[in-house]
């Protein structure tokens, strides 16, 4: 009797170490027909070194749609290099980028003197690449009708906190108070906005992790108003009234479109980066292979993913750094 | 003289039975609380994500293309990290109990331990992950593998089976404990042969509530930096793996709206191994609770 149930607990913790095998047995046909994948691309391809390492990337949640893209794209062709991308944000993504854990870094802004001189010390050189061009998206409810632009200054009075009301920004809008959403320290979109609408002030506003949170609050929040990359934008468009930004350099206000960001018209347009580790490129072969596919197919990846393609120009360019490598 | 006062028994007696039932309405009130958010959490999860739960969904890896979109490099990935985490989360946990319950002498320093032990309960997992970068990821250089994790994991469900199998442990009756030793069995053949078998049920109750804690973690995960976008399942315990509440925090993250609908797919997947997970649980804890 008390053996029995002796084995019936054995049994029970057993289970576990069971599950894991069936996972494990799970996967060897799927083991079998990659492999089979592998033969028929060799033969179609001219890629003889069918690179089968592993590439290692993390960073910003904003580049991650746009590189999840060009991973997919790209295993299909070579399914024997096994790519990792985490995305614990763009400052989260240096710290390991710097730590040498990650091949490359994905990063909604450009590199910080800070991170550069991390870098440094760590001995780690490092090339950047542009991805993809996006448009920081300021946003209010569609049932706003007073906003129909901002400047920078006004931006600044409702970030830094200074204005507590609609009336506060510019004289002629009601005297509602306002709620601003903002992405917060985590992201790169945050750094980005504070370095080009805040000179380096804090931002002061309701900040969160998730940016759904934030396109859903402006959604639903008739004062208050938000800012986030423009694949946001694009997919809430019905839900949320995008606001003509008014820089420095601007005569008058830019609406965020393709072609203003693209241009740079618009103020608030931004580069995605990748940072590719030098060491990694020149004797990961895989990975030199990884970052090649990604340049190739960054532009139609960037559109899918809802952002705006590098232009031809600058697309050279990227493709000249990388051939520097080779 | 009556013993029972009858006149101010019928004065306050309606008054009783009034605050007997606002304290009935009041209770059921907070059962109620309870229950129908857990309801709306789940009908609203279900309505949600249904209809996302197809063959394809469990046998294509995740994507930034709603329709291809799946769990497979994270539900392999998940049962891998709690395949690794639980041998060693058990042996470790067990031996603690045994040894402090068993073997351990009495005194100020094992009261110590097993306060702390108790405390250790209460440390929010994001410290564990801390704890885990440091020692697993970086000092032991494991990197972001199943074993980095898995050891993060045991570390942090351990105090909780030490506890429950402690309590296990200790209800086992003096009395059998005494006679097995009066026979002249040694400490190991009673703990073999007497003390497991018989609390081996609220171990095992405790190692399975702990394990369903470990799989919807997160916080640790993150800390760790375990990738999501990955196309790959690990083969070994050193390599790099995808969990399912990693796949939903990032899944919900994303703009497009479908992929709220693909997550809620994917708690529904994970509210399924908890609760099958409980369920065994609460099987064990009734078949075998009635010993002595």
């Amino acid at each position: 009797m008390k053996k029995s149930m002796f084995m019936a607990a054995l049994l029970m913790s057993l289970m576990f170490i069971l599950a894991a095998c069936g996972g494990g047995s799970a996967e060897d046909p799927t083991d079998e027909s990659t492999e089979a994948n592998t033969e028929g691309s060799e033969t179609s391809s001219d890629e003889e070194a069918s690179a089968s390492g592993s590439v290692s990337g993390d960073g910003s949640s904003t580049v991650a749609p746009i590189l999840e893209l060009i991973n997919e794209d790209f295993n299909a062709e070579n399914p024997d290099v096994q790519v990792s991308i985490g995305v614990s944000g763009t400052g989260g993504g240096f710290e390991k980028f710097v730590a040498g854990e990650t091949d490359f870094q994905n990063a909604s802004r450009e590199i910080k003197e800070e991170e550069i001189t991390a870098l440094e010390d760590a001995g780690i050189e490092y090339t950047e690449f542009k991805v993809a061009n996006d448009g920081l998206t300021v946003a209010v409810n569609t049932e706003n009708d007073f906003v129909d632009y901002l400047t920078f200054e006004e931006l600044q009075t409702i970030y830094s906190g200074e204005a507590t009301t609609w009336s506060d920004v510019r004289a002629d809008f009601p005297d509602e108070e306002i709620t601003a959403y903002a992405p917060d320290q985590s992201h790169g979109t945050h750094d980005f906005f504070k370095e080009a609408v805040m000179e380096d002030g804090d931002i002061t506003a309701e900040l969160n992790q998730d940016t759904n949170v934030i396109s859903q609050s402006v959604t639903s929040d008739v004062n208050s108003i938000g800012f986030f990359g423009y694949n946001f934008y694009m997919v809430n468009e019905d839900n949320l009234k995008g606001v003509p930004v008014q820089g420095p350099d601007n005569d008058e206000p830019v609406e965020v479109t393709e072609e203003t960001v693209m241009s740079y018209d618009y103020p608030l347009a931004r580069p995605l980066f990748v940072y590719a580790k030098n060491e990694s490129l020149e004797s990961n072969e895989s990975f030199m292979q990884f970052m090649e596919f990604t340049i190739d197919n960054a532009s139609s990846a960037a559109e899918e993913a809802g952002y705006v393609a590098l232009t031809e120009e600058e697309m050279q360019e990227q493709v000249d750094k990388l051939s520097e490598f080779q | 003289m009556e013993l029972i006062n009858k006149e101010q028994v019928s004065k306050k007696l309606s008054g009783r039975l009034m605050v007997n039932k606002v304290m009935k309405f009041i209770f059921l009130l907070c059962t109620l609380v309870g229950l129908v958010v857990l309801a709306t959490l789940l009908i609203d999860t279900i309505l949600d994500g249904w209809r996302y739960l197809t063959v394809d969904f469990f046998t294509n890896f995740s994507s930034s293309r709603p329709d291809n979109a799946g769990i497979r490099g994270a539900i392999i990935g998940t049962l891998w990290l709690m395949a690794t985490t639980a041998p060693i989360a058990i042996i470790l946990s067990v031996g603690t109990a045994l040894y402090l319950e068993e073997y351990a002498p009495k005194n100020k320093l094992v009261d110590f331990v097993k306060i702390n032990i108790s405390n250790l309960a209460g440390v929010p997992s994001v410290v564990f992950g801390l704890l885990g970068l440091t020692l697993f990821v970086r000092m032991a250089g494991l990197g972001n593998s199943v074993l980095a994790a898995a050891l993060t994991m045991s570390l942090m469900i351990l105090p909780v089976i030490v506890v429950a199998s402690q309590e296990a442990i200790r209800s086992v009756p003096g009395s059998i404990r005494e006679a097995s030793i009066g026979m002249g069995a040694t400490k190991w053949q009673t703990i073999t042969r007497i003390i497991l078998p018989a609390s081996i049920p609220g171990i095992i109750t405790g190692i399975i509530l702990a394990l369903s804690r470990a799989i919807g973690e997160t916080a640790p995960l993150v800390i760790i930096g375990i990738p999501t976008i990955l196309l790959f399942t690990p083969t070994g315990v050193l390599d790099t793996f995808s969990a399912l509440p990693m796949q939903i925090f990032s899944w919900v993250k994303l703009p497009n709206p479908e992929f709220q609908s693909i997550t809620a797919a994917a708690i529904l997947v994970l509210l399924f191994i908890l609760f099958l997970m409980n369920s065994v649980a609460i099987y064990i804890r009734n078949k075998y609770s009635k010993r002595f």
